[in-house]
């Protein structure tokens, strides 16, 4: 006899939780706990890992990305008027830096300004210096063209209205337009923040010393030290500590944009 | 023929000659000539697409005309050389759908521009904001931002925004349509003011009693050209054209314009009219 639509659901369901209760069981009886501790989360491995952590490691990570997210805002506005001016060379130079940038991986861009240019030119950037221009060179890219949506999404009226008044269209994309652009773009450049503080983490190729130390090297820093993922896994906690409030921050300002529209 | 050296054009505040516009092949204006006196209340009328805002808006240059000379206070706009920005500070704007600046409060809304294209400072732009929003009824409402204003109340304070320019003369572009019905009458009641203290004013409009009432001279316009011109009695109550007859039947609702002889002729059957 055919069972009911809804009892098969159930018993589906029922299927489910059986398997998930046996796989735990199996994992709680064959996991050897002792050496799992010590390597996830060894309490003397944690404590060692503090203040330093804190103090030097989030706090670098939080400079570098603020670096990297100030230039790259600066020069995404740049790059995002001249993708929308008149004079068509300006485009074309936009247009050529932003594919090539969304393009290419951050990871090259980090070599070629850690490793490329000191070998080339031969300079030694300051280290903030190459940060900034690593993390912002990529990140204008992307902000570029958020920006540029932003500064369309601005009905046209708003310009009219301006300049209808005597404004200049400088003085109107600077008054009017861009102000409500960035009301409007807050939101996905809070997620640029986001992506930035994770690739942040790549600094560490460009071979810090200990005080220059951002979290994911610091990290493994650690793991080396103490032979234990523990670090690594601090490391992570404390990015999150970092996205998931600014996450949440997005949220919001989706909601109220929503809400204003 | 006038030159813009005679002094009785230099004296008009607005003067179009021969204007053309057209939008790739679409050709809106095919020929417009007429002028607005210093302290003229005129009103344009005719159907939607017969090219009303692309006269209004060749006249701060918001279009650039396509051929034909427009002159505003004895400034020609057309002439390539002109710094438009100086011309439209003297040019007051109100569009249909308000265009206030949501970012900002109806005080920064009148004072933005004082200060960043007229240079005055703080107190001095407050002082002009505030009398304009007196001006306007709605002093209490100079912290609200727009989206905390009904549509009456927007077009109030974008009426006084552009007041606080001191402009020479005010275009409007149907400035109650985008309005509910009973908010109409709040903003053509500042406007009837602005005519009384004889502001120059070209208003395109739908509202017949309004442009019956405070018009100097009433324009129908259709498919690009002026079918014809005159004092409101003659264009709104005996018109001409056909065209403008049948303009006029179509839009001269009783409620609306409550005058019987103004579509006595061609009134549409079972049209209800006041005796
Ligand atoms: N920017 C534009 N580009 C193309 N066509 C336009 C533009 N502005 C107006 N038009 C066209 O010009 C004609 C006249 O428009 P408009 O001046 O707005 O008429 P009205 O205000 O009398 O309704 C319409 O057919 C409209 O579609
Ligand atoms: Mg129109």
């Amino acid at each position: 006899m055919p069972l009911s639509r809804r009892k098969r659901a159930r018993l589906f369901r029922g299927v489910q939780y059986a398997v998930l209760a046996a796989a735990v069981l199996v994992f709680a009886l064959v996991a050897d706990w002792g050496t799992l501790r010590h390597a996830f989360f060894d309490i003397e491995v944690a404590k060692a890992l503090f203040p330093d952590i804190i103090t030097t490691a989030l706090v670098n990570t939080v400079k570098y990305t603020l670096l990297g997210f100030g230039f790259g805002l600066g020069l995404g506005l740049v790059l995002a008027l001249m993708r929308l001016s008149q004079v068509p060379p300006y485009r074309w130079l936009a247009v050529v830096y932003i594919e090539f940038f969304r393009g290419v991986p951050a990871l090259l861009v980090f070599i070629a300004l850690g490793f490329g240019v000191p070998l080339a030119f031969e300079v030694a950037l300051d280290m903030n210096i190459t940060v900034m221009l690593s993390l912002g060179l990529v990140g204008a890219a992307y902000m570029a063209e958020t920006i540029r949506a932003g500064i369309q999404a601005v009905p046209k009226g708003q310009t009219e209205a301006a300049r209808s008044l005597g404004m200049s269209s400088g003085r109107a994309m600077r008054s009017i337009v861009i102000p409500q652009a960035f009301r409007i773009v807050l939101p996905p450049l809070t997620n640029e923040l986001i992506l930035l503080t994770k690739d942040s983490s790549l600094v560490y190729l460009l071979g810090l010393s200990l005080g220059q130390f951002e979290l994911a090297n610091f990290g493994r820093d650690a793991l080396n030290e103490h032979k234990s993922l523990t670090p690594i896994l601090i490391a992570g906690l404390l990015y999150l500590v970092i996205t998931l409030p600014l996450g949440h921050l997005v949220r919001r300002l989706e909601a109220r944009t929503a809400k204003a529209r | 023929m006038q030159t813009d050296r005679d002094p009785v054009t230099a004296h008009r505040a607005i003067e179009v000659e021969g204007l053309h516009k057209s939008f790739g092949a679409l050709e809106v204006l095919k020929g417009i000539d007429f002028s607005v006196e210093r302290g003229e209340v005129v009103c344009v009328i005719g159907p939607s697409g017969s090219g009303k805002s692309t006269l209004l808006r060749c006249v701060n240059l918001l279009e650039e005309p396509t051929a034909g000379r427009v002159t505003v206070a004895g400034t020609e706009v057309t002439d390539p050389d002109v710094d438009i920005d100086r011309v439209r500070r003297r040019i007051g704007m109100v569009f249909q759908s308000f265009n206030l600046f949501p970012h900002l409060t109806a005080l920064e809304n009148l004072t933005i521009a004082q200060r960043r294209v007229l240079r005055r400072d703080r107190a001095a732009a407050e002082r002009v904001a505030r009398a304009n929003l007196e001006r306007v009824g709605l002093s209490d409402k100079e912290a609200a931002y727009p989206a905390q204003l009904s549509g009456g109340q927007q077009q109030r304070v974008a009426i006084a925004r552009a007041l606080s320019m001191e402009p020479e003369l005010m275009l409007f572009d149907e400035p109650t349509s985008a309005l509910d019905p009973e908010l109409v009458g709040d903003v053509l009641a500042v406007m009837r003011g602005l005519a009384q203290d004889g502001m120059t004013m070209l208003v395109v409009t739908h509202e017949m009693s309004f442009a019956r009432e405070v018009a100097d001279r009433v324009v129908f316009m259709d498919a690009g050209i002026i079918v014809e011109q005159g004092v409101p009695e003659r264009v709104i109550a005996d018109p001409q054209h056909e065209r403008t007859r049948t303009f006029l039947a179509r839009v001269l609702d009783p409620a609306a314009a409550g005058i019987s002889e103004a579509t006595e002729a061609e009134a549409p059957p079972g049209d209800q009219r006041e005796p």
